[in-house]
């Protein structure tokens, strides 16, 4: 398929803009920021352009294409009503600076729900997504040790079995990171914990359930163990959807928690656009929350607090991605609080009836009772050289998205699986027929998956080649 | 799977080879293998003083990004800057592709570090 700048037919635009009356931007850009080259946009009838974008949309896929089982993505599907109500102009076409009534109490209204449901006391709306979260919520951590003193708290325990992010941010708020090992049974090993908690922890950062899919069941001895060092807890709320409605967060001894919304409130995902990672605290930390904060006066009416005094400083302009927080408003209102149990229990069954399925033909390494995911390995094919990017890549061919592959890191050749709830019984049989079906041609014809996917426009790209020689601007072709 | 004799290791895959006080440090080939197409590798700075078992670069594959460690405590001399600019050399050669030299402050450090036998123990 050919980019939109290889289509590019000059003239075809119908569009003109009016006659530039602005003063010239020379005047005031200094001479070395401005280009020197023309910008040299395609130029592209209206039907052309939107031909593209539709051929595009047909290659795609996604959750209104079929099962889309990504474990640690939790690709649910995102309700139609959300999508209404975000696009009512009253919340719609309303600008930033001028917040009216409705909106506020939406967000402040949203907030408390979080709150209600994470056990936290206060939320900010901030975050633009679940990582950006976890900032924000380190930092938080960070400005309440320096407020207390405690500059020499600057270690964060992190379980080996964590998300990326969770290093990632812990260094990015300015701590360092202590590796916390994984027992045998998949679970925070509390050995290992106690001898790693000291006068230098200023925390634990911990996802639970943890990324194996399973719930860490030590939970209140990790509190206290980490309490008792000095340090707080942060949890890290990308698995909340496997127990929201069920468990708080808060009430495990959780200090601060992020949520991701796309995951456990529905909210679509960004795939680079705008996101919503909101962030909860106990009351001892209110004070550090981004500003502006809202909260319902005593008298009912919203109220927006811009006390810089203690805060981390504003995260992200205005009040966050209101839309997303919008949608995730609309789905908790449309379902209830027992509609966000209901699914995830059903999400919690999905997981487990997959996972009991799978294991007749591959390898579950921690085959217990999971939450809302489960990992697999190739253990069993690896003996015929088929190896796990093989069998994710042979799943497309079945009109399947694959699942996650070699993540958790602890896990030799991982698959993860994450069905999320709103896949029937006969959609999870279909998928397990698909790869009881892979495990079969495995054995018999094992170059059939190793040389998949077959069936789709583009087989293999060269990952290694993007990677090593990423090119992210087209240029023309000399002439 | 290629581990040669005249070489130390340790039980985080790297490889040593002592010259003097001087140690050369890479990742063996059981590394490179399960990391698969190393695209990036981040190298320590020159004159970094490194403790054992810290973490002295990173190793950027399509599947993970990996920490390599320091096999010994000492000072980092040199850095092998060709691996910046060509990191699948380390999946080429790994034995070759030295990520950087230690002057090693413990003239018994190689002791504690294993033997290639020892190492294949645990490759296996």
């Amino acid at each position: 398929m050919k980019l939109l700048f290889e289509k590019d037919v000059p003239g075809s635009n119908a569009f003109r803009f009016p006659m530039d009356d602005l003063p010239p931007a020379t005047e005031n850009i200094p001479h070395d920021q401005l280009r020197s080259t023309p910008v040299d946009l395609p130029e592209l009838s209206e039907v052309e352009a939107v031909r593209h974008f539709v051929e595009l949309s047909h290659r795609a896929f996604g959750v209104d294409d079929g099962t889309y089982a990504l474990g640690s993505c939790t690709m649910k599907y995102s309700p139609k009503v959300n999508q209404w109500a975000a696009q009512l102009p009253g919340f719609a076409d309303i600008h930033p600076n001028c917040v009216q009534p409705g909106a506020d109490h939406l967000m402040c209204e949203l907030q408390e729900m979080l709150a209600d449901l994470t056990g936290m006391d206060a939320f900010t709306l901030q975050p633009a997504a679940g990582a950006h979260g976890e900032l924000t919520g380190m930092m938080i951590i960070h400005a309440y040790l320096r407020d207390q003193g405690q500059n020499d708290r600057k270690v964060v325990l992190i379980p080996d079995s964590a998300h990326g992010t969770n290093p990632a941010s812990a260094v990015m708020a300015g701590f360092t990171v202590r590796v916390v090992k994984s027992g045998p049974d998949g679970l925070v090993d509390l050995d290992d914990l106690a001898a790693k908690c000291g006068p230098d922890v200023a925390g634990l950062m911990l996802t639970n359930p943890n990324t194996l899919g399973l719930f860490e069941k030590n939970i209140l001895e990790i509190s206290r163990l980490v309490h008792d060092c000095g340090g707080l807890l942060y949890y890290d709320g990308a698995n909340l959807n496997a127990i929201v409605g069920v468990a708080r967060p808060g009430d495990m001894g959780f200090d601060v928690v992020h949520v991701n919304l796309h995951k456990t409130f529905s909210t679509p995902h960004g795939g680079g656009g705008p996101g919503a990672g909101p962030v909860g605290v106990k009351e001892f930390l209110r004070p550090y929350l981004p500003y502006p904060t809202i909260r319902r006066g005593e008298d009912g009416q919203i109220v927006f607090d811009a006390d810089e005094e203690k805060s981390i400083g504003k995260v992200k302009s205005f009040f966050g991605n209101f839309g997303v927080c919008l949608k995730a408003y609309a789905y908790i209102k449309s379902v209830g609080y027992e509609g966000l149990k209901n699914a995830a229990q059903l999400a919690v069954l999905n997981a487990n009836y997959l996972r009991c399925r799978l294991s007749e033909y591959f390898d579950i390494p921690f085959n217990t009772l999971c939450k809302h995911e489960f990992v697999a390995s190739n253990l069993r094919q690896a003996p015929s050289g088929v190896r796990t990017l093989d069998i994710a890549k042979r799943l497309i061919d079945f009109k399947y998205h694959p699942p996650t592959i070699y993540f958790p890191m602890i896990v030799h050749e991982a698959m993860m699986f994450e069905p999320t709830e709103t896949e029937s019984k006969s959609r999870l049989d279909a998928l397990a027929e698909a790869m009881k079906q892979i495990a079969r041609e495995a054995e018999t014809t094992p170059e059939l998956v190793q040389g998949a996917p077959h069936n789709t426009v583009i087989g293999r790209p060269d990952e290694t080649k993007a990677a090593r020689n990423p090119v992210l601007s087209y240029k023309k072709p000399a002439q | 799977m290629n581990i040669p004799e005249n070489l130390r290791y340790t039980s985080t895959h790297e490889w040593v080879r002592f010259d003097g006080s001087q140690a050369f440090v890479g990742i063996t080939d059981y590394a490179q293998s399960n990391l698969g197409d190393i695209v990036f590798v981040e190298l320590p700075e020159i004159g970094a003083h490194l403790e054992v078992a810290a973490e002295a670069g990173t190793i950027e594959s399509v599947k993970a990004v990996s920490p390599i460690y320091s096999p010994a405590a000492g000072n980092v001399v040199r850095t092998n800057a060709e691996l910046e600019s060509a990191p699948e050399k380390v999946n080429a050669d790994p034995y070759e592709s030295w990520f950087f030299v230690l002057e090693v402050s413990d003239p018994h450090a190689a002791d504690s570090l294993l033997d290639a036998e020892a190492y294949r123990k645990i490759c296996e």
